[in-house]
Order: C-alpha cells, then structure tokens, then sequence
C-alpha cells in the first residue's frame, strides 16, 4: 500500500471512529437520569412548566429526531445551550477550554522532555544501581494518582513552606484586555507551578520506561558499537546517535498520554480549583447540565482521536521502514 | 481420510493436554526463578499479600468500627484528634477513628482491582484471540471499536457511566472494566498475530483441531504470560481509577474506601493541619499500586526475556 493510499485509509477510520464516537455520546446521555427540570422540581414546578422547559431544549421530540437534531448541531458546531448558566455552551467553553489546554499542554511537554532524556540515560547505564534507583522511582510516580501527587505538593510548598498558592489561575481581581496577556504573566505563571508539577511527575512514568526499553533495543545494534570503537565521547553516543534512533516508537503512545492527561485534568483541576474544562465537568454533570458536560465530553474526546491520528500519520512519516497496514 | 483416523483414540487430546500442563509448569518454574533473584518483584508479593490479608480479616483487625464516633473523656466530639495511643492515626473531623477506616477501605480496592482487571483482560485477551485469529472483517470490525475506546477520555468517560448508572461499587468495577480491556485486546491480537503463523496451528489444523480448540487449547496457552501481565497492569490503574473517581466525589456513598478518606479529608480542609488524615490513605494507595507494578516488571521479564539482564 502507497503512503497514499494508507493516509485515505487512515481519514475514513477517523470519520468512523468520530461517527461512533458522537453516537456514543448522544446514547450515553439520553440514558442519564433526570432532566433539567430536575433540579427546580423541589422549588415545585407545575407540569405545565417543565413541559415549556423541556421543549424549548428539544426533549420532547422522538428520539430519532433528537438524533438526528443532535448530528447536525454537533457538525455544525453548535454545542447547545448549558443548562446552568442559561448562556451557550461555547461562551462557558472558550476559557477553560484554554485554561485546560495551557495547564495539560505544558504538563504532557515537560513529562515528555523529562521522560526522554530520564528514559534515554536509565537505558543507557543498563544493570547498574542508577537504573534500579531510576526504575523504581518512575514506577513509584506511575502508581501515585494525580490528587495524591497534587495534595502533597500542597501540604509541602502551599501549607508547610507558603511558597505557592494554593489554587486558581490568577490572583483575585485582576482583569487581561487581550488573549496573551491573560496568560503571558508572572501570575499565571506562579499559579501554574504546583499543577504542572503534579502533572509531570504523574506522565513522565510512560515516556520514560518506553524510551527505556526503546533505548535497549537500539544499543543493542552494530553502529553504536563502532560508535564506541572510534572513541566518541560517551555522551553524544548516547544523546546524539542513540537516543535519536530510539525516539520514534514514542510517537505510539503520544496519544495515550494525552488521553491521560485530559483525563487527568478533572482531578488535577480540581484539587487546585483551576477553572478549566475538567472542573466543569465534574461540576456539569453533578448539577445534571447534560449540554454542557456533553460538550466538554466531545471536546475531550475529539482532543485524542485527533492526537491518535496525527501520532499515526507522524509515525509513518518519520520512519520509512514502516508497513502500512 | 484425515490423519485423526489413523491415530489411536484420544492421543490428540492426551498430547495437548500434557503438553498444556508443562508448558504451565515451565511458566511457574520461570517465575519462580526470576522472583528468587528480584528484590523488588518479592517486595511487590510481600506487599500485595499484606494488602489482601489485610482486606480479608479487616473487620477484626480494625480497632473500631469505621463509622463510630468517638468522644473525648470530658464528652465533646473527637474531632481531628491527632494520633494517640487510644487512635494510632487519630481522628478525622467527624470523629472517627482514621485507622479503622484505613483498613476496612483496604476491601473496596482490593476488590475493584482485582475483579475489574479480570473482566476486563478476559474481555480483551478474547478480543485479540478472535480479532487475530479469524482476520478480515472481523478483525475489522473489532479494531475499530478498540480504537473507538482509546478515543474516549477515560476518567470523564467513567464518571458520566457511573453518574448514570448509579455510583454503587459494582457499576464502577464494571464501567472500569469497560474501557480497561482495550490495552490487552491490542497486545493479545498482535501476540496471537505472530503466533498463527508458526507450525504447531498449522500441524493442529491438519488433524483436523476445531477453531475453538485451536485457540483456547494451543494459541491461548502461549499468549497466557502476556494476559497474566496485563492483568497486573489492569490491576493497578483499576485501583488508581477507582480512588479518582471516589476522591473527585463519585464514589459509593455506602462504602469506605481510600479515595472517598482524601475526598473528605480534602473538602474539610485537613491538608492545611490534619496530615494523619491524609496521608495514611494516600500511601497506601501508592504502596499497592507500586507493589502491582513491581510484579509486573518482573512478569515482563518471561513475556520478554530480551531484557533480562
């Protein structure tokens, strides 16, 4: 099969796969329980009025047409109205969405940065004491969820130390005009230590045993002996001719740590009340705001159906040995 | 004529099933060598054993029961205690004795990691047999949905299901174990990929092995240490799984586990004071999870013998 051929290939699944996807979701939450009407029922709503309620958000249709109402809005890019707060669900979305974004994009890079170069040296110094001591301690980080992780830090740096503080994205009361200026500042940045700490610690584990064993696989070829032979430092064998050869099957789990860190963001937002998407998710579907935690649901998911697809398409882009089946 | 004919009654089935049985034998004697020369797979059984001991006889370990509420000797509530000799971990802010939950939330983990990881890795070590095994549009088919679940975020996913279904600690096995099978469905498949094309499947082909028996009788045999090791992964992120949803406040009302402690102790405040409310809790979940994953790199020292050292 052409390289061609496999990227056509490679876009029907993608349709596919978001297909099922949004099927899924309208499924999965049209069996929730309760409706929007369910959380003024105790302030006694008369039947007349929460069938005025439920119509006006389409509730009332046939299911099919509700589907089919759902499809079409959702490719349109029509995310609905919140529930909640009474406002579309992009206008609630757009900052946290970016809020998120900026909190797990720079967790999921530096966990990246770190796991490689961690991973490359643990590999390289093979069955000595370091790579027993650099073993264990990933493996201690992968088995600490991330609140674990996130309320030490706190009790550490925030409580013991008063280095940090102990949540949000800002200090109180200050107001950005323009979209870099929200974030390009010392405030944000001092909010955003503890968090993306808690995020790397917990992410780096994947990258850096992969590029282990990736890293073994590689030192075990001729070239890095006659790397060795010709006298080349130690160290640019290791980052410069073998670390570069192992890097690529890291491409294959890209996407599965993104999925985690997505995930992995209600709790980390939580723990530091960072107002972003994963927060309001937890709070959406607490307050039964189906629209709106439909949405952040769909924004998530797209988030890493998009990563599995560009991770598959940079795989076979980088390596030109790859079948494509 | 087929060969089967010729062959005596029941010799077939009498090869394979001796030759299941050492294969097991062989698979338990490696593992056994390897633990005896691995600090940290040891530490890891020591620990998980410490761990199901505890679960199973913790009514009767527990010093109290995890629910009481306890008064101090002038009568007003025991409220954050710090530890004492009467509460070894003192007390959380409703009174209660923060050991006796410790252990008794041992159960809940235990559980849910260990039956969620089994279902799922039946799920999925099935999954990949039948997907590698029969190919074409079954293979097809199956794929996609396993791609279509690593496409769904999975702590958003679980708490949606387990909103839905009704957080009681069985809905969160299961929702768990929904989306935990994907992992070994993959490894399995391409396991079973390469395994179909060596000459043991052909030579049970030509006596005229059913499908089924080649499968669960030949090829299962030989993916089984990749399953056992995925089953200790699945353990592990069942039981990480279920503290984040219980801690973010999903979790089973009725149940004392070790993510709904850190979720009370949390939204009281404890982490700016109370430490003994916090950390015993989280501890343990790393130390079990960690003790999952030291087993485990043991276990992929058979299923991948290259990085033995």
């Amino acid at each position: 099969m052409s390289l061609k051929k496999y990227v056509v290939r490679r876009i029907g699944q993608l349709i596919v796969t978001y297909w099922a996807f949004l099927t899924l979701l309208f499924v999965v939450f049209r069996l929730a329980p309760g409706d929007p009407t369910s959380m003024y029922l105790q302030e006694g709503l008369s039947a007349e009025e929460r069938e005025a309620i439920l119509a006006r958000h389409g509730l009332d249709q046939p299911l099919h047409i509700q589907y089919v109402e759902y499809m079409t809005q959702y490719l349109t890019g029509d995310l609905g109205q919140s529930f909640r707060h009474g406002v579309p669900v992009w206008d609630v979305l757009v900052v946290r969405f970016f809020n998120t974004i900026i909190l797990m994009g720079l967790a999921f890079a530096i966990a990246y940065l770190i796991g490689v170069t961690v991973g490359a040296f643990i590999g390289w110094v093979r069955g000595t004491r370091k790579e027993k001591t650099g073993i264990v301690v990933t493996l201690i980080a992968r088995s600490s969820p991330e609140f674990w992780i996130g309320i030490l830090l706190l009790m550490v740096f925030t409580f013991y130390l008063g280095w940090f503080p102990s949540g949000g994205i800002r200090p109180p009361g200050t107001e950005y005009e323009t979209f870099l200026g929200r974030y390009l500042n010392w405030g944000v940045a001092y909010h955003l230590v503890l968090p993306v700490l808690t995020g790397v610690i917990y992410y780096m584990a994947t990258p850096t045993l992969l590029m282990r064993s990736s890293m073994i696989n590689v030192l075990n070829s001729d070239f890095i002996q006659i790397k060795k032979a010709e006298g080349i430092p130690e160290y640019i064998i290791l980052y410069k001719h073998a670390a570069r050869n192992s890097i690529l099957p890291m491409t294959t789990v890209v996407a599965l740590v993104v999925g985690m860190s997505i995930g992995g963001s209600l709790v980390i937002e939580t723990v530091f009340s960072w107002p972003g998407m994963g927060r309001e998710m937890v709070e959406s579907v607490t307050y039964n705001d189906y629209p709106l935690a439909q949405a952040i649901f769909f924004l998530m998911g797209s988030l890493v159906i998009w990563m599995n697809f560009v991770a598959d398409l940079a795989y076979v882009y980088l390596d030109p040995r790859v079948r494509y089946d | 004529m087929s060969v089967k004919k010729h062959l005596p009654a029941n010799v077939e089935s009498k090869l394979t099933s001796s030759r299941v049985f050492s294969q097991i034998k062989d698979g338990v004697s490696t593992a056994y060598e390897l633990y005896r020369s691995d600090r940290l797979g040891q530490f890891g059984i020591v620990v998980l054993a410490a761990f199901v001991f505890i679960a199973i006889f913790a009514p009767i370990i527990a010093p109290y029961s995890p629910g009481a509420r306890h008064r101090r000797d002038d009568g007003s509530l025991a409220r954050l205690d710090a530890p004492s000799t009467d509460h070894l971990l003192g007390t959380t802010h409703h009174g209660q004795d923060v050991l006796s939950q410790l252990l008794v939330s041992a159960r809940v983990s235990v559980f849910v990691g260990f039956l969620a990881a089994f279902i799922a890795v039946f799920i999925g070590t099935n999954v990949g047999l039948i997907s590698a095994y029969y190919g074409g549009w079954v293979d097809d088919i199956l794929m996609r949905i396993v791609d279509i679940a690593y496409g769904l975020p999975f702590l958003p996913f679980v708490i949606v299901l387990v909103f839905i279904f009704g957080a009681n600690i069985v809905n969160i096995m299961l929702v768990i174990a929904a989306i935990l099978w994907r992992d070994s469905a993959r490894v399995v498949r391409s396991e079973v990929l390469s395994q179909k094309q060596r000459p043991y499947v052909e030579s049970a082909r030509a006596i005229g092995a059913s499908d089924f028996r080649i499968l669960y009788r030949h090829v299962f045999p030989n993916v089984l240490p990749l399953t056992v090791l995925y089953m200790a992964f699945a353990v592990a992120y069942a039981i990480m799984y279920e503290a984040s949803i219980a801690f973010l406040g999903f979790g089973d009302p009725n149940v004392y586990s070790w993510g709904r402690m850190m979720y009370q102790a949390y939204t009281h405040g404890a982490i700016r004071d109370a430490w003994w409310w916090v950390l015993p809790a989280g501890v343990c979940i790393m130390l079990l999870v960690s003790s999952v994953f030291f087993i485990g790199r043991t276990l992929e020292e058979i299923t991948n013998p290259e990085i033995r050292h």
